[in-house]
């Protein structure tokens, strides 16, 4: 036998793209949409107790994943330590991962994991998994008696817990983790050279001559991701424009972007750019955080987590202190609310074979020995009241003082949680801003065409807040 | 072919064509059908919608634009890749001396040929990772630093490679910084490929030529590459591919996964946004089957328009 001679490269080629055998760019493409049938199991039959609310079978197993992020996922092994001492007869599968999407998204149409922690860049949209019923509503969960409290776990939580994981009227999301979001500064820094960390745009102004003529640059943000520097505009659009401006901005109200405060809190993030008082260059947000460290800009954005996720690299001597986000001049609306709020969620997909193990697994979550736990490992304050109580460490405790002295709202925006197209958005237009390309009001104008644009497209959902 | 080997040869071949059909071909037909739905993703809930997701892919505006970009790199890929490694490839194989045991490439080339493959062996995401350093936009990047370090550029204005969508020649830095990735790590493989493809071609004729008084530019374009023909062609085909994705390399590399502002968006990051975050799979999946025919129809078209006589020797 012999290779037939009119085979040449060019007939096999011909040949096999015939056979769709070299569609390269599109098989990944088309075979990430594919899917297979359903399988529905449920073994939700064991006999319900006060200690047992939702009926969790003996020997069951319950498959939980962790997002192995800032956080961590030492934690999350001591929950399971305290929910196998309660069922130590139930098999609980824990794993850990970054990409949760990748992993979960695929099996959510038909084998989910029973518990889901969605979170980090690569998290499953919470407004499709909503609307494409995906993940089951919790509210049993709340109305349960608490695992080692008084009261229910509703009663256990912060507030903002439960709202901000409810969705459309029912309570879809346990969010874990309680972050507080502001600008970061190195305590004794600022003690040596007599700097006091400014409460609005106006006393940063004034300061910051004085920062860079220590040869620091002033701010530093993480400019990969949108998202981090979005923060810090709506922080103070909200202090600026006040709480009312930002929920007729997340209901797509119209002319929400016009309202009064909010061109001159964009106006004060322009005039940052314009006035160079950014570190030079584009990091992302270990390298930007790692440039603060390193002394190389004064103030830098970003949530509770931040101790840990650089607890190997700080510096000996580094305070690490957490203040308000700024905001615009001392005339504003709501200078004393604090951008904070429950974040990393678990989610329990409508498919999961063993939800009730899912359930009293996050009952164990949310414990007061667990937060308790959470709070002591990860150096962030967990959803459940009183869970940094006991833990000795600056950067908590002024998020802890800061929350205390905070203002009767609490800052949050549902936005790019209530559509994706937003979320984009903003987040581009955001990065475009801080790089100087964008004027404060060519912000203003984009970000309302988008919402426009949004509230007039009947294939989209709509959601709304009311408070 | 006898009967017996013909039962021996489907024997051996049954089992990876199964395996063939059920993960590769049975999820196309699968994305064929929901592109035909509004299927989110996330539940088994579909309707079915005909070809209303492709219609609504003309007036997509961010589709065009990714679409573009895509046609920039099916131009510009391709052509800079071929025409780099052809060049390697010349003179690795013909470029050097000629004397008296006939033409050779030049000194070292046998090394060269190592480090130009290199890239080849390397993931492309590790590449990208690694490019990540070389383009970070402050005074630790290796090219910021290093320039820096000469006085080339400005301490406070570093070179921000994947966040620049200024236009050059009319097309955002950012794509053309993405180019130079793909020439890059791509221009090697073809490298080798073109040299053996030279290799095959009779040294007499080279000889030939040279009494007659070529110069190496001559010999170049009057000899290697018409018989390269073949091969160039092929190759151009494969590059046209790697074009059309190049999304592994907007994944990693690019701010949210297509920005600067949609700057460097293509097909993929697009077809990407559109499944996973905005849960509108079977729209994603009509992208997907979009390109993929575009990309059947385009190979057809270019092996057309190359069809040619062979040269036998």
């Amino acid at each position: 036998m012999s290779v037939s001679p009119d085979l040449n490269r060019r007939t096999l080629l011909r040949r096999a793209a015939a056979a769709g055998l070299l569609v390269t760019p599109a098989v990944g493409l088309l075979s990430a949409c594919a899917g297979s049938t359903p399988n529905e199991s449920d073994n939700n039959a064991g006999e319900k107790s006060n200690d047992n609310p939702f009926g969790l079978q003996d020997g069951s197993a319950v498959k939980v994943v962790i997002f192995n992020g800032g956080l961590g996922d030492a934690w999350a092994k001591e929950d399971q330590a305290i929910f196998s001492a309660k069922h130590p007869n139930v098999t609980v599968n824990m794993s850990s991962t970054q990409k949760i999407k990748t992993e979960e998204q695929p099996k959510m149409a038909t084998q989910p994991s029973d518990l889901i922690m969605n979170s980090g860049a690569d998290l499953m949209d919470l407004s499709t998994l909503v609307n494409e019923g995906a993940i089951e509503p919790l509210d049993d969960l709340l109305a349960a008696p608490a695992w080692d409290s008084e009261g229910t776990v509703a009663d256990s939580l912060l507030p903002g817990t439960v709202s901000d994981g409810t969705f459309q009227g029912k309570f879809f999301v346990v969010y874990v983790a309680f972050t507080v979001w502001g600008n970061w500064y190195n305590g004794a820094l600022f003690d040596r050279e007599g700097w006091a960390p400014p409460k609005t745009f106006d006393e940063f102004f004034t300061l910051a001559p004085q920062i860079k003529a220590k040869g620091i640059a002033p701010y530093v943000y993480d400019a990969v991701h949108g998202y981090y520097p979005r923060w810090a505009l709506m922080a103070s659009i909200w202090k600026s424009a006040g709480k009312q401006a930002v929920v007729d901005i997340d209901n797509l109200k119209e002319n929400a972007w016009r309202a009064e405060g909010i061109l001159p809190a964009l106006e004060a993030w322009e005039k940052l750019v314009k006035d160079k008082l950014v570190l030079p260059g584009k990091l992302d947000h270990t390298q930007s955080q790692q440039a603060w460290l390193d002394g190389k800009a004064a103030f830098i954005q970003v949530g509770t987590w931040l101790k840990n996720e650089m607890a190997a690299t700080i510096p000996p001597g580094f305070e690490m202190k957490l203040s308000d986000y700024w905001g615009v001049t001392a005339a504003d609306k709501a200078p004393k609310d604090v951008f904070a709020g429950a974040g990393e969620g678990f989610v329990v997909p409508s498919k999961a074979p063993n939800k009730a193990a899912a359930k009293e697994f996050l009952r164990a979550v949310v414990s007061k020995a667990g937060s308790a736990k959470f709070a002591e490992l990860t150096k962030s304050l967990a959803s459940t009241k009183g869970s940094g109580d006991n833990v000795q460490d600056p950067a908590l405790a002024t998020a802890n003082e800061l929350m205390k002295n905070a203002g009767s709202d609490l800052i949050s925006v549902k936005l790019w949680d209530f559509y994706a197209d937003l979320d984009k958005e903003s987040q581009n237009l955001s990065q475009e801003l801080m790089a100087g390309r964008l004027t404060a009001a060519q912000f203003v104008d984009k970000m309302q065409a988008a919402a426009d644009k949004v509230a007039k497209d009947s294939s989209i959902t709509k959601q709304t807040r009311n408070a | 072919m006898r009967h017996g080997v013909a039962r021996f040869v489907t024997g051996f071949l049954a089992l990876p064509v199964g395996l063939y059909l059920f993960y590769v071909v049975w999820p196309f037909l699968q994305a064929a059908g929901y592109s035909l739905t509004d299927w989110g993703g996330y539940s088994d809930r579909q309707q079915f919608v005909g070809l209303d997701n492709y219609i609504r892919l003309f007036s997509d505006e961010l589709i065009r634009k990714a679409f573009w970009h895509n046609v920039f790199f099916l131009i510009t890929v391709p052509l800079f890749t071929i025409a780099l490694a052809l060049f390697l490839a010349f003179l690795l194989n013909v470029g050097g001396r000629e004397d008296k045991a006939g033409i050779r490439g030049v000194f070292g080339s046998g090394l060269y040929k190592v480090i130009f493959f290199f890239p080849q062996v390397l993931s492309l995401v590790v590449i990208a990772v690694m490019w990540q350093q070389i383009y970070r936009a402050d005074g630790q990047g290796l090219i910021n630093g290093m320039l820096m370090k000469i006085g080339l550029v400005n301490q406070d204005d570093p070179i921000t490679f994947m966040y620049d969508p200024e236009p050059f020649l009319g097309v955002p830095a950012v794509l053309w910084w993405l180019l130079l990735i793909a020439v890059w790590s791509g221009a090697g493989f073809y490298m080798v490929l073109f040299s053996a493809a030279m290799q095959s071609i009779p040294k007499d004729i080279y000889e030939a030529a040279i009494l007659d008084g070529a110069g190496r530019f001559h010999t170049f374009f009057r000899i290697t590459l018409p018989l390269l023909r073949d091969t160039v062609s092929v190759a151009w085909v494969y590059l046209g591919f790697i074009a059309l994705d190049m999304y592994a390399l907007v994944f990693v590399m690019t701010p949210s996964q297509g920005g600067p502002n949609h700057a460097s968006e293509i097909f993929a990051s697009v077809l990407n946004f559109t499944a996973f975050q905005k849960g509108q799979f079977g729209y994603a999946c009509a992208m997907g089957v979009a390109l993929a025919i575009f990309t059947i129809l385009l190979a057809a078209a270019q092996l057309r328009i190359t069809r040619r006589e062979r040269i036998e020797y």
